[in-house]
């Protein structure tokens, strides 16, 4: 079983949000993705500044078998963005959920993130793929 | 309709995860594809290779008949158990399918060719065959295991039947041996050494688990996609199909001229283009920007446009790699297209890693 924090938002493309004290919006991959995507060897990071909405495409992992798209879970601005990941992306196989962040978001708004799925609606969706 | 392997309840038990791969419930990976990966250039790892088809021919004008069938000439082979690498051509010098072709006999060759192609060379080969008065004969009831790696040989050796291991012992590359319903083989799809054992599907569930003891880990096809690509070696339906040449897919080699009134399918078309100078080749690309070359991407270069067949990271090189099909006229360095950006390419000869070390 993947793990799947309660204290984070969740999309059904399998990115995780979390919202700093600052205000800004943490966004990383799912254990489960790390997991099915296998080996990560490549990450395509967002250019920091660029104003996307969500859904929109903004980075690209790759791992040994195939490339996937990171989605914006809400619309804002990238603010940050992992460096190290640049040179390591397996920190995202290995810690998905902290060290393996892949970018910050000051969101247009805040709220957006209440719209998002909550630990156990991800969990349902996972059981039913 | 999918089909399992006899060694498919071995692959759950040792933690695989199981994908369809030409119709066949396979291993991808038992976990890590990249530690599958360095474990067979570090050491030694077993793939499951039985959904391959074993196909037998006989009959007293079997060698005549394979040098019809096949592009690469059977005449070369002189000693049992003797491998030979082929191309087997249709009329317009496309490739049906790549296969190897052991000679066990004077009217008896033993082939392996792809799952994935297995119905339509089978009728092809009956075709061809009827007028030769050849039995072509499929073998389901055997598996198929191969043993890669630097350490593989040794610790196969060492749990190989009596009789078995002593007459593998001395084989030399590219040799085989049959001895009762077991044959070993000196080949491989990875570019390191080892073992490419046939045996009866019966005995092979106990000795997958035999090698397992012996250290040799199991590898699924994730790694042998990565293996085989760093080796320079082609596969069929991605670097090569009926629409391509042999002369532009790396397989000039392969092409026995020599006799020349050996009147091979698909001499005629590839003679001509031969003559006529081919346009395109198949070489090998190494990326120097960051990122990961896949299949299908656009190549750029002063000659022209060309398309990578193969990509992926390199784990042992640890960048990526690509095969590509490009004019003849490329230089030193391309640009390949990812996602719209142009990305620079060195172009190098197509084999990247073999043996233990970098090839570039």
């Amino acid at each position: 079983m993947s793990q799947v924090p309660t204290d984070l938002r969740y999309t059904s493309s399998h990115e995780w949000v979390r919202l700093e004290d600052d205000g800004t919006v943490t966004v990383g991959i799912t254990d489960h993705a790390q997991d099915a995507l296998g080996d990560l060897v490549f990450v395509e990071l967002p250019e920091i500044g660029s104003e996307l909405a969500q859904g929109d495409a903004c980075c690209v992992v790759e791992s040994v078998k195939a490339a996937s798209d990171i989605y914006m879970p809400i619309s804002g601005e990238i603010v940050d963005t992992n460096q190290s990941l640049v040179d390591e992306p397996e920190i995202i196989n290995n810690s998905s959920y902290d060290d393996g962040w892949i970018f910050k978001i000051k969101p247009n708004d805040e709220d957006d993130i209440e719209e998002l799925m909550d630990a156990s609606s991800y969990e349902s969706e996972l059981e039913d793929e | 309709m999918s089909q399992k392997t006899c060694l498919y309840d071995n692959h759950k038990n040792h933690g695989a995860k199981i994908v369809d791969f030409a119709g066949w419930e396979m291993p991808i990976n038992y976990g890590s594809q990249m530690d599958e990966h360095h474990q067979v250039r570090a050491d030694a790892g077993m793939f499951d290779v039985s959904h391959m088809t074993v196909v037998d021919l006989q009959g007293d004008r079997v060698k005549p008949f394979l040098q019809k069938l096949l592009a690469n000439d059977v005449a070369r082979l002189k000693e049992s158990g003797k491998a030979l690498y082929s191309a087997m051509l249709n009329e317009n010098g496309g490739i049906i399918d790549d296969l190897i072709v052991y000679y066990m006999r004077d009217d008896w060759f033993r082939m392996v060719v792809n799952a994935a192609t297995r119905d339509k060379d089978l009728a092809w080969i009956h075709q061809q065959a009827a007028e030769f008065e050849v039995t072509v004969t499929e073998r389901p009831e055997m598996a198929m295991i191969a043993v890669q790696g630097p350490n593989a040989r040794d610790k196969a050796l060492s749990v190989l039947p009596e009789g078995v291991a002593e007459a593998a012992t001395d084989l030399k590359r590219f040799n085989g041996v049959a001895v009762g319903d077991w044959f070993v083989a000196r080949t491989g799809y990875t570019g390191e050494d080892g073992f490419e054992i046939i045996l009866p599907e019966v005995k092979a569930p106990d000795f997958w688990e035999a090698l397992f003891a012996a250290g040799v880990k199991p590898i699924g096809l994730g790694a042998r996609d990565t293996l085989r690509l760093e080796a320079g070696m082609n596969l069929y339906g991605t670097d090569m199909d009926e629409t391509t040449s042999p002369l532009t897919s790396n397989l000039g080699w392969t092409i026995a001229w020599e006799p020349e009134e050996r009147d091979f399918i698909g001499r005629e078309k590839i003679a001509a283009e031969k003559a006529a100078g081919v346009t395109h080749k198949l070489v090998g690309l190494v990326l120097e920007d960051k990122g990961v070359l896949r299949g299908h991407m656009k190549v750029l270069c002063d000659a022209g446009e060309g398309e990578t067949t193969s990509g992926s990271f390199s784990p042992s090189l640890k960048q990526s790699i690509a095969l590509a099909r490009v004019p003849v006229g490329i230089g030193e360095s391309c640009e390949v297209e990812v996602r719209n950006k142009h990305l620079k390419a060195r172009v190098v000869k197509p084999v990247f890693f073999r043996e233990g070390k970098s090839c570039l």
